[in-house]
């Protein structure tokens, strides 16, 4: 190190150049800190408290509570009760042993998993529970980890459970709809969220309110027109059914014929919307309305009264059935039972394939089509509800001959059970259309004249013979009451080709004389050795109509049949719970 | 009557007006803006009037004490403070990833604090020793003294107080008459060797270099630090938010504010106004410490005076251009502001060697 040859001669005394060297450096650098004050906090400020005023200043959303679904008489489907959220900012997460333990308890959570939550993944922001009860996440706040918060909201509770899943639907974390009537009625139910600005500090925690800046505007509530015990009946019986019949799938839709509401709606298999883990696909449809079948002989009324309307024929004209069979071109139609001649009404009593078909072999297509349409087969309901199926039916000009004779007794075309059940409004009400309603009707009912109200009672007087012991569905009946309806045993067309699987259903309504109630059941694959409607959807239809009635306590039409017993379960297969 | 005006001017008259009517005014800043940023947290305040009324004794008897007599106890306190660096190394308390603390008992001490008076003290003594003919040797032992506790402290690692420290001891060599010559060769050692000295930077330090070229860089991270404290202090304005008003400390936006980053929170809630008045009266005390140094009546007085004065310039400096985003972040407590019981307790016996110079003037003429 070279640190000067020459020895150097020190008087010990500050050197006035040094100390003025010194000193400028000394002014230079105030004057420079000086400077940088001035730039920082005028030139610079409005920037630098824009900047700061984003670091303590947020908008937060303050939630609005959903509005409460209800049935007809005020019960709630599905409520709302306040719940939290317990997010982490996982960079400021610290924890005792004890308190992991502790909070993986209270969340529910193994520790190993909360761990993983809280170290793995990307971003500092994690939730760790949503839809957790305020007093669970007390506790949790209680346990004073730092990095920890809780966010207040809503959580939606379905009291009727299973019931009236597919009916009502349910909502995500966020509190949007996702399926059913909380999909449905999303934009009425969600109310809008208001916003206030706050003060928070770094972690997080807010110190102050500041201002408000929309006030949050809860949801409407939402009254149905279901009525909750007819939908506990509806749904205890179809699970019932498809116990008995080992079947896969079912639905029941149950209408008011006067005002076009929905009484019921209940789909097999279901799911619980109050703990949806292991939810799947399956279980999620609603049948009634998403999914569409071949009807089979439910709608051979329609080409009848397509006849009648055109005075083709009457109720009595005899129809030639050739002993239960015939052929066009290659195809041969059958019936169950061999006969040689039917009378319009005697065809859709013993549901005769080769009756139907003759008759509309007898009509033109467009007239057909025509009444399909206008009672709204192919056509999507338009109740709102979400994933509405409008079913099909093929343009009238396509139409071979064999496809009009199938088309007559419901191959070829597919309608969902609430399609069908809306169509059979014509036969209960003098020939008039229904528009159906999913939520409580106060107004006139509307509906469309389809065909005149005497077909309607000719078609009416038919479907009562369906029941009668001569009839193929005897077990359609209810004491006490009129009842008219008709059975339909659908093969299912698997990969293309029919399979020897069946939908079994049957359609009908009650008090004939005057109607007020219409059913209409569907069993999906039946597999307990009955298959025909007869037998498997009727006996569904009798016990939901007859507790219906007297539900309703409307009055018998028929007190000379005997009186309506309540039975326990006419298929009896389960117990209620 | 008289004995007791008689008694009190024998106490006050070791003390300067200047210096300590100075020194009071920012001390009652200093508590002002503690209360604020320590939350309204009172106990912290009274600690701090403790250690200020310790501070305050200290000055006094320093102050009384000629600088003969000071002089003679230069190099027992230059190896106290040099046993208890060597003892942090070997058992100091690890904090922050540093080992910097000692614990003695009760009381915690950080020995690189005292290092900042001990060795411009030892230094001054060593010229004054070595009288008036000084050979280069002499530097060069200057140099080694000032080396070894340099090398201690950067080792803790603390390279900001180290820095410091460095610089107290230079500041003796400069006024002892070190050449022209060997400054610029200094300055060109340390600017070749800059690029090494990188090398040898922890990761953190990089950093902060780095960060002070573009804070935004890493605004959550290395750069937060900075990025807070200068938007404190430009959210004050002119005016200042007031008294207990500042948003960034109060909401824990900005780190350290009870100590190193105190500035900034005096500076959001007091604006530019205040500032500048502390600078101002920072730039009283400088002056004075400087006009005390150039009326010292030994060498080793003025030597002494002289760095005292640039050391206490040098911590404002650096501090205030840490806060205010020109200077990279170190470790450096504003004098008079800042939380803590040994910075301040060397501060005030800086004040008090300062007095001792000037009291002490006249009375004891070569």
């Amino acid at each position: 190190m070279n640190v000067g040859a020459k020895s150097t001669r020190l008087h010990l005394k500050l050197e006035g150049w040094r100390s003025r060297t010194l000193l400028l450096l000394l002014i230079g650098a105030f004057v420079g800190l000086g400077m940088r004050a001035v730039y920082l906090q005028s030139f610079n400020s409005g920037f630098l408290q824009q900047k700061g005023d984003e670091r303590y200043s947020r908008v937060i959303e303050m939630p609005a509570s959903r509005g409460i679904i209800r049935d007809r008489n005020g019960q709630p489907l599905a409520i709302s009760t306040p719940s939290e959220s317990i997010w982490a900012s996982r960079e400021d997460v610290e924890m005792k042993p004890e308190q992991t333990r502790a909070l993986a308890s209270l969340l529910s959570l193994d520790p190993a998993e909360l761990n993983q939550r809280l170290n793995g993944g990307r971003g500092n922001f994690v939730y760790l529970k949503r839809q957790v009860t305020p007093e669970t996440a007390q506790e949790i706040m209680g346990l004073k980890i730092s990095g920890l918060y809780d966010q207040a909201g809503y959580h939606r509770a379905y009291p009727k459970g299973e019931e009236t899943a597919h009916l009502v639907g349910f909502t995500d974390a966020d509190d949007h709809g996702q399926e059913g009537v909380e999909l449905a009625f999303q934009s009425l139910l969600g109310g809008a969220a208001g916003a206030k600005r706050v003060i928070k500090d770094r972690a997080g925690h807010i110190i102050e309110d500041v201002e408000s800046i929309r006030v949050a505007r809860p949801g409407q509530d939402v009254t149905l027109s279901v009525d909750g015990r007819i939908q506990h009946l509806a749904y205890r019986e179809l699970r019932n059914a498809i116990a008995l019949n080992h079947a896969k799938a079912g639905a029941v839709v149950i209408l008011d014929t006067q005002t076009g509401e929905i009484l019921a709606l209940a789909n097999y298999p279901d799911f619980d919307p109050n703990n949806r883990e292991h939810l799947t696909g399956t279980q999620l449809r609603n049948r009634a309305i998403t999914d569409t079948f071949e009807p089979g002989s439910t709608l051979k009324p329609f080409t009848i009264a397509t006849a009648l309307e055109t005075g083709k024929v009457t109720p009595n004209t005899v129809i030639p059935t050739t002993g239960g069979q015939m052929t066009i071109g290659p195809a041969v139609i059958k019936d169950t039972h061999a006969s040689n001649g039917l009378t319009v009404s005697q065809v859709i009593q013993h549901s005769s394939n080769v009756g139907a078909a003759r008759i509309a072999l007898s009509l033109p297509p467009e007239s057909m089509w025509n009444t399909f349409t206008d009672v709204g087969f192919g056509q999507l309901p338009k109740l709102g509800f979400p994933g509405e199926a409008g079913g099909r039916v093929r343009p009238f000009k396509t139409w071979r001959p064999i496809e009009q004779a199938t088309m007559a007794y419901g191959n070829g075309i597919s309608v969902s059970l609430i399609q069908l059940a809306r169509a059979y409004t014509i036969f209960a009400n003098g020939g008039s259309l229904r528009t159906l309603s999913l939520t409580k009707v106060t107004g006139p009912a509307q509906s469309r004249t389809v065909i005149s109200a005497q077909t309607a009672h000719q078609v009416s007087d038919m479907l009562e013979l369906v029941v009668k012991p001569e009839g193929t569905a005897p077990a359609a009946q209810v004491r006490g009451y009129r009842v008219a309806g008709k059975t339909g045993t659908a093969h299912k067309v698997v990969a293309g080709r029919y399979a020897n699987l069946y939908v079994a259903s049957f359609v009908g309504f009650a008090p004939a004389s005057n109607p007020r109630v219409l059913i209409a059941v569907m069993i999906d694959e039946p597999s307990g050795g009955r298959y025909y409607g007869g037998l498997v959807a009727a006996p569904v239809f009798s016990l939901l109509m007859g507790n219906v009635l007297q539900m309703l306590s409307i009055p018998p039409d028929d007190p000379n049949s005997g009186d309506f017993q309540i039975p326990a379960s006419k298929t009896g297969a389960a117990e209620d719970t | 009557m008289l004995t007791i005006k008689a008694l009190r001017a024998r106490l006050l008259a070791p003390l300067d007006p200047t210096l300590f009517n100075a020194s009071a005014l920012l001390m009652a800043m200093g508590l002002v803006v503690l209360y604020s940023a320590t939350g309204s947290d009172l106990a912290k305040v009274v600690s701090q009037v403790r250690n200020l009324g310790f501070a305050f004794v200290a000055m006094w008897v320093i102050a009384v004490i000629p600088p003969h007599k000071i002089q003679r106890l230069v190099f027992p306190v230059f190896g106290v403070a040099l046993i208890a660096l060597v003892a942090v190394a070997l058992f100091g308390e690890v904090s922050h990833g540093a080992r910097r603390w000692l614990a003695l008992g009760p009381i915690r001490i950080q020995p690189s604090e005292l290092m900042k008076i001990a060795l411009p003290l030892a230094l001054a003594g060593y010229f004054e020793w070595r009288g008036r003919d000084l050979h280069w040797a002499d530097f060069l032992v200057a140099g080694l003294i000032l080396l070894v506790p340099v090398a201690l402290v950067a080792r803790q690692p603390d390279l900001g107080t180290a820095l410091l420290i460095a610089s107290s001891g230079f500041y003796v060599l400069y006024f002892a008459g070190l050449s022209w010559r060997v400054i610029s060769g200094l300055v060109l050692a340390v600017l070749s060797a800059l690029p090494l000295v990188w090398h040898f930077l922890h990761d953190y330090q990089k950093k902060r270099i780095l960060t002070l070229i573009d804070p935004t860089q890493d605004p959550l991270g290395a750069g937060y630090h900075t990025l807070q404290s200068m938007i404190a202090l430009g959210s004050g304005g002119i005016f200042g938010k007031g008294w207990l008003q500042g948003t960034q400390s109060h909401l824990d936006f900005l780190p350290e504010h009870s100590t190193d980053f105190i500035f900034a929170v005096f500076g959001e809630e007091f604006g530019l106004l205040g500032e500048l008045i502390f600078l101002a009266l920072m730039g009283v005390i400088i002056a004075r410490g400087f006009f005390i140094a150039t009326e010292g009546s030994t060498p080793f007085a003025r030597l002494l005076a002289g760095s005292l004065a640039m050391t206490l310039f040098t911590y404002t400096f650096v501090n205030v251009g840490m806060v205010s985003g020109i200077l990279p972040v170190v470790g450096v407590p504003l004098p008079y502001l800042s939380y803590g019981g040994t910075s301040l307790v060397t501060l005030f016996i800086s004040i008090g060697l300062l007095m001792s110079v000037h009291h002490h003037r006249r009375l004891v003429k070569q």
